[in-house]
């Protein structure tokens, strides 16, 4: 009997028993940069080690995450996928990227695998500011959230990251849903994703 | 060790007893309306009636009359809820005082009656899951309408003194109400003793089939059909019985009652040997729930580190079902309510397994548990973010 048919892909499987690229500390190794995201009280936490060459790609990965099954597997594939990508290329994937390589994830459990990709670009633009590229792939993958002032996702995020944590802390950073308000409804989940995701240390 | 198939979620559900299983299946010949006046009705009643009747001796009620069937807990549970709402809206007294810790189906009718302009009070519970009867003492006055303590809790296992809950509800004139879903068939239930106006019971929890509960009702305490339609249950519950699932609430029932000494001193020695050898193996983990006030099947521990749902979905990979308090099972980012309400962290109620023993549980299960469980927190461990 197959305990998981009802609940997850054979991939998804395998990537949970057999999660690759953990990040072991025997090992070692002089990582580049790394990247922590997510919040352990809202139960998940991801952290994203990289090894970047001259060329600016991404030789190896390690991860280590606080979190439910979905979030070790989509992680696990993820770092499958970045191995051999640049860093510009890495920072473009998306969750549904990764959960496509996945054979799909339940819909119930897809904001569980939004953190792998976060982490990963938290690293990316660590290893941006360390050398001397601070912020350079702020539009990098943006989409427009607010059509009439052009703020995208990426704005919103910034925004959190700087400390936005309310609707109203939001608009008096970005000035978003300030002209028709049309974007409110997205521009919020947005802001409750963000907060989970890079509010860790509240 | 061989791969096992081990089912340590009692507390969800339980299977059915196989005595209770023989019946059904030669019942399923009975179709007849039990409300119906002919000899095939006749003898259907006279099966309800008799299931009736084991339902009160199960919690010591004096008059089989008592016992109205339902369809499950939550039906009992809301019954006595809208019950409350009628009685509030015409009545001088409003006031609703439950706990934090109860089962959603409390929680959430007296947050509607909340909503409907009703004072409600939420109680808290210290760490060990249990109330402090002298904020109750505080909370119950004139203006109180209904007092709502749970027996048992479900996630932890936390027995109340539901005695003294009552005596004090009673003496400030309101209502009391139990739910005992929990606890039925696992500790003794007497209503008698714990002088409540209205106990729910659920049918599934102790090895009968799913679909029937009942309520309990102290003879003159009001009661206001959910369900309005014919009849049936005196006009208290309206729909035709349910004739199968009556049948094998009675049958549990009985045998719950003749089978509950032997059961608990056998489950709690399993539970103990499983509490001992998980924190023997795992000094680290937190024991949830209270050390002796507690259901004998149940044992929550938290674990430092480890994330609920994987836990779940590793044990689930050895044959192990059990149940987590983690926020990701149930797809919010708000672990178990019981768990915060006992002041337990955010990690560590995201790291929490409740394993709920049976009937059919063995000390090779427990033994398989205590070998498999250590490797899959250690892995989790070493994987985690939090050191």
């Amino acid at each position: 009997m197959d305990a998981f048919t009802w609940l997850y892909t054979d991939i998804v499987k395998d990537h949970f028993m057999n999660p690759r690229n953990v990040f072991d500390p025997g090992e070692n190794i002089a990582w580049d940069a790394d990247g922590i995201v997510g919040n352990v009280k809202c139960g998940d936490q991801m952290q994203f080690f990289l090894k970047v060459d001259g060329n600016d790609m991404i030789t190896d990965v390690r991860w280590k995450t606080y979190g439910c099954a979905s979030a070790i597997a989509s992680t696990s594939m993820l770092s499958e996928i970045v191995k051999g990508l640049s860093i510009l290329e890495a920072y473009q994937l998306k969750p549904e990227d990764v959960s496509k390589r996945l054979g799909g994830l339940p819909d119930n459990k897809i904001h569980c695998s939004v953190l792998g990709d976060k982490a990963l670009r938290s690293a990316i633009d660590s290893y941006l500011a360390k050398t001397g590229r601070a912020g350079a792939f702020k539009d990098v993958g943006a989409t427009v959230v607010c059509t009439c002032l052009n703020i995208t996702d990426r704005d919103i995020e910034q925004a959190v990251k700087e400390g936005a944590r309310t609707w109203e802390g939001l608009q008096e950073r970005t000035k978003i849903g300030t002209v028709c308000g049309g974007c409110k409804g997205r521009a919020e989940d947005l802001l409750v994703e963000y907060v989970h995701v890079f509010g860790h240390d509240e | 060790m061989d791969r096992r198939f081990v089912y340590m979620d009692y507390n969800a559900t339980t299977p059915l007893h196989p005595v209770v299983k023989a019946r059904m299946i030669e019942d399923l010949e009975i179709y007849a309306n039990a409300s119906s006046l002919h000899e095939s009705g006749r003898s259907a009643r006279a099966r309800v009636e008799e299931a009736r009747s084991a339902v009160a001796r199960l919690i010591h009620a004096k008059d089989d009359s008592s016992i109205i069937f339902t369809s499950g807990g939550s039906e009992s549970n809301n019954t006595v809820f809208a019950t409350m709402f009628h009685l509030g809206r015409k009545g001088p007294r409003k006031g609703i005082v439950t706990t934090s810790i109860e089962h959603p189906c409390v929680l959430n009718a007296a947050e509607w009656l909340k909503e409907e302009g009703f004072p409600v009070r939420f109680l808290g519970v210290d760490s060990k899951g249990r109330i402090d009867l002298e904020e109750l003492r505080s909370a119950v006055g004139p203006e109180t309408l209904l007092v709502s303590v749970m027996a048992a809790n479900n996630e932890i296992g936390t027995i109340q003194d539901v005695t003294a809950a009552s005596e004090l509800s009673r003496a400030a004139g309101a209502f009391f109400h139990t739910d005992a879903t929990q606890c039925a068939g696992k500790i003794p239930v007497d209503v008698e003793a714990w002088k409540a106006d209205y106990l729910t019971l659920s049918c599934h929890k102790l090895y009968g089939p799913k679909g029937i509960g009942a309520l309990y009702v102290r003879k003159g305490a009001p009661l206001l059909p959910l369900i309005r339609g014919g009849h049936q249950e005196h006009g208290h519950r309206a729909g035709t019985y349910n004739n199968l699932g009556i049948l094998g609430f009675g049958v549990a029932a009985d045998l719950a009652t003749k089978e509950l000494p032997e059961y608990s001193t056998r489950v709690r020695s399993l539970r103990e040997r499983l509490r001992e050898g998980l924190t023997r193996r795992m000094p680290y983990a937190h024991v949830n729930g209270h050390a002796t006030e507690v259901l004998p099947n149940t044992l929550n521990l938290s674990f430092p580190g480890a994330e609920g749902e994987s836990i779940l979905l590793y044990l689930d990979l050895e044959g192990i079902q059990v149940s987590t308090g983690s926020a990701c099972a149930s797809g919010s980012l708000e672990p178990s309510h019981v768990l915060l309400a006992t002041g337990l962290g955010p990690e560590l109620a995201h790291g929490s397994i409740r394993f709920s023993l049976g009937r059919d549980s063995t000390q090779a299960d427990v033994d398989y548990v205590i070998e498999k469980l250590p490797h899959i927190i250690d892995r989790l461990r070493r994987m985690s973010t939090v050191a």
